[in-house]
């Protein structure tokens, strides 16, 4: 049989970052293709060229045979690919029957013909099994049932290929029960669907093909009935964790920090955590585990709703917050590298509310050595420097504070791999200076190079406790995957 | 029979905004009973009228997650071309007047629109400044001076003021302007299309609708409509100058706000709209009854405007806030 969609060595870069560099993939009619890959193997890359969204630099998609190009969302779509987004892309403020038609409005004489809109509204539901009304605004819907607008969406425009991009990371049990039911109807139905997740329950029980990506490669593709989880967890982290991170021995001292129980509805529930002196506590998870909500609620962000945190005498310093997007939260980007460091420390660099560049411009030169920051002088502003010293700025920021507790959100994403090592340097120095580090990041090799304890979070919850002796990538993949 | 909860959102703010407005009604025609006489209540429409019609214009744009500063400006200088066009060749009739108007009022929010789109400059600061290129041109076009009602031939004043069925002819526009609107919102493929790309630009894409052309085509009828108010204006004042309709927008806008239209774009009703136009009228025509000074006009529409606000606000239930109130 051949394949109703190719991808042949597909590559995409995104200012230098490579994200996509020999993508192959095939689907086929009446079959589910599960992609997997660790986050950051360039999948949603691949939906989203799929969808029209991205120009793939090079590479090739045929459908059917036919060498094909998307240089629009529309294009895809009248392609026939259908695409059903992580994060919903429904219309809150039209009715459900509205978003299903969306631009496709069936008229008469002009006019829309909301009698007949409503009829095959009621019919698409009904194909699918839905039993929610057409009339009310798509807000007043549940997430999965957004799900299934986007599903139903894309069989108003009769698509061949069904994309599900992590559809089941925020439904429950029971939702998930439905949609595949629906699911499997459309494949019995003919259509090509490609289902992303990061659950090997889920892999297993619905799709019958997969392909591995890994660092934006496809690694392996074929039959799931001829592979056993193991070996799909071995293909998507690949290397053996190198140890090219300096991480420093430290001393690991009294308490810092004791969590206890805390929780915040909807985000995270029941975690209890304790932060020594001296130790960098890794929290690795999927995206959409609670872990960034988590250090939010930590820094003091937003309040917990359950569950207490206590910071030790030891700690008086406080607690410091380098968020997972550096260029909205984490820097002011046109403001100056000086005056970004000067930020969290104005009450020191100016006790009488009247601010002093010498001193600014002083601290910020300390810094931009201590962190090896290159740019043109303290005055560049942060908008011109490169990720990986934007971030650094981030980082010095806060240093410069003294806090006694750093909480990193995924500090080297997207950074180029010299600064990646800068970053691991400081925050291992740190520690091993007396500080708490608590690390979230969802780069295995980091977390495992990195850490002297490990957190997994799974569905806002602490699936599993490592020590760094006894952590493989395996075992922290399980617990984060439900594998 | 449907009850209150099982309405629309929109539905329902319409509903309890009409209750307000028809409350202040009563109020007002329980204490002075001519508040209710048929020629008053003309008189209420003939005065509200170009505020229906501005207001419905900028609905439009509002949606379309723009908002369009320059209207009172459009008006006046469409309004005083119109007025120089009829001093000028007195015998051209009022369609031409009309049309003169429109036309160059369509122009001046094409030009509004296209900076939107094409430039993908933010709509408050594209409209402040054709605000001010609106209203600066109409002094060199008009030297200056006053075109005065002795000057107008007329036919052109007169249209405004004829009656049918006791009402003048300006109350008609806006009563065929606000039927219009409520179908065309509802029927027309480009008005759902509309409120589409008002309500998520990004899914709209994904769907086939630019967003940025409903932007324009939002500036374009939202032109034409004030260039149309402003032949209307200057043949209901039969005066032209430089100054008038000076700061009428936040007038206008302020309607569309009462009227339930979402200023985040993509939600809003003519109904509601002219709903909140006749609030608007209501309450500056029965001031002075009560025997309030008119300055409380303004008072009024912020709190009324507020008060909308912090009711759609709360029904917003999952909005993420980066810091929360310590009074949690």
């Amino acid at each position: 049989m051949s394949p109703l969609v190719t991808l042949a060595g597909v590559r995409k870069s995104f200012g230098g970052v490579r994200a996509l560099s020999d993508a192959t993939l095939e689907l086929y009619a009446g079959s589910i293709t599960a992609l997997i890959g660790e986050n950051g193997a360039g999948k949603s890359t691949l939906v989203k060229i799929l969808s029209g969204v991205h120009q793939p630099d090079g590479g090739e998609i045929r459908i059917a045979g036919e060498p094909v190009r998307m240089p629009r969302p529309d294009a895809a779509r009248r392609l026939g690919i259908g695409v059903v987004h992580q994060e919903c892309l429904v219309f809150d403020n039209l009715s459900v029957a509205e978003n299903l038609f969306v631009n496709a409005w069936p008229a008469s004489r002009g006019a829309v013909d909301w009698r007949s809109l409503r009829a095959r509204a009621e019919t698409l539901l009904r194909e699918l099994d839905a039993d929610f009304p057409v009339d009310v605004p798509a807000s007043r819907l549940s997430i999965a049932q957004k799900h299934v607008v986007q599903i139903a969406r894309a069989l108003a425009d009769d698509s061949r290929v069904l994309i599900l991009d992590e559809p089941t990371a925020s439904l429950s049990q029971r939702e998930c029960v439905e949609l595949f039911r629906i699911v499997r109807k459309l494949r019995d139905a003919g259509r090509a669907l490609l289902f992303i997740s990061h659950k090997f329950e889920e892999i297993y029980e619905l799709a019958d093909r997969y392909a591995v990506f890994r660092d934006g490669v496809s690694v392996s593709a074929g039959l799931l009935s001829e592979v056993r989880s193991d070996e799909l967890i071995r293909l998507m982290v690949g290397r053996p964790v190198a140890q090219l991170f300096p991480k420093l021995e430290t001393q690991i001292g009294e308490e810092l920090l004791r969590v206890d129980g805390l929780g915040r509805s909807g985000e995270f529930e029941d975690v209890s955590l304790t932060l020594r002196r001296g130790e960098i506590l890794g929290i690795y998870g999927l995206v959409g585990a609670g872990r960034t909500e988590l250090a939010r609620t930590l820094f003091g962000l937003q309040r917990a709703d359950a569950g207490t945190m206590r910071l030790s005498a030891a700690a008086g310093a406080g607690c410091a917050l380098v968020p997972e997007d550096r260029q909205t939260e984490g820097a002011v980007l046109p403001f100056s590298i000086a005056a970004n460091i000067a930020l969290p420390n104005l009450a020191a660099l100016a006790p009488r509310g009247w601010c002093r560049s010498a001193l600014e411009t002083g601290l910020a030169r300390e810094w931009m050595d201590r962190l090896a920051i290159r740019a043109s002088g303290p005055e560049q502003a942060v908008h011109d420097l490169s990720g990986g010293n934007q971030q650094k700025v981030v980082i010095a920021k806060w240093l410069a504070r003294k806090p006694a507790i750093l909480i990193l959100d995924e500090p080297t994403k997207g950074i180029d791999v010299g600064a990646k090592a800068a970053v691991h340097r400081v925050t291992s120095e740190f520690a091993r200076a007396g500080n708490g580090v608590i690390m979230i990041s969802s780069d295995l090799p980091e977390i495992l190079g990195m850490s002297d304890r490990m957190l997994v979070m799974r569905r806002g919850r602490v699936r599993g406790e490592f020590s760094r002796s006894e952590a493989t990538s395996e075992k922290l993949l399980k617990a984060a995957s439900d594998a | 029979m449907k009850g209150l909860r099982d309405l629309s959102d929109a539905a329902r703010r319409d509903l309890v905004l009409g209750g307000l407005t028809l409350a202040v009604f009563l109020a007002v025609t329980v204490a002075f009973p001519g508040f209710a006489a048929p020629r008053s209540l003309a008189g209420l429409l003939d005065d509200t009228a170009i505020l229906i019609l501005l207001a419905l214009g900028q609905m439009l744009v509002i949606l379309a997650r723009g908002i369009d500063l320059s209207v009172a400006a459009n008006l006046a200088l469409c309004g005083m071309l119109a007025a120089l066009v009829d001093r000028a060749f007195p015998g051209l009739g009022v369609a031409v007047a009309i049309g003169i108007a429109s036309v160059a009022g369509a122009v001046l929010g094409a030009i509004n629109g296209l900076l939107v789109w094409k430039l993908r400059l933010p709509p408050i600061v594209v409209t402040l400044g054709t605000l001010s290129i609106y209203g600066g041109v109409i002094y060199p076009l008009s030297g200056g001076a006053w075109v005065n009602e002795n000057e107008m031939s007329p036919a052109f004043v007169a249209f405004t003021r004829a009656g049918f069925l006791g009402l003048s002819t300006l109350s008609w526009f806006a009563i065929v302007a606000a039927i219009a609107f409520v179908l065309g919102l509802r029927y027309l493929r480009v008005a759902r299309a509309l409120y589409a790309a008002g309500g998520n630009p990004e899914a709209a894409a994904c769907s086939g609708i630019d967003p940025g052309r409903m932007q324009f085509l939002a500036y374009l009828a939202c032109g034409a409509i004030a260039g149309l108010c402003g032949y209307l204006w200057v043949a209901k004042f039969a005066v032209a100058y430089t100054d008038i309709a000076l700061g009428f927008e936040l007038q206008v806008i302020a309607a569309c706000l009462i009227g339930g239209v979402a200023i985040a774009g993509g939600s809003g009703t003519a109904l509601g709209v002219v709903i909140g136009c006749l609030f608007i009228g209501i309450i500056r025509n029965s001031l002075p009854l009560v025997g309030i000074s008119a300055f409380w006009q303004m008072f009024i529409n912020g709190v009324v405007i507020i008060a909308a606000v912090l009711l759609s606000a709360r029904n917003r239930a999952h909005v993420r806030t980066i810091l929360e109130s310590r009074a949690a």
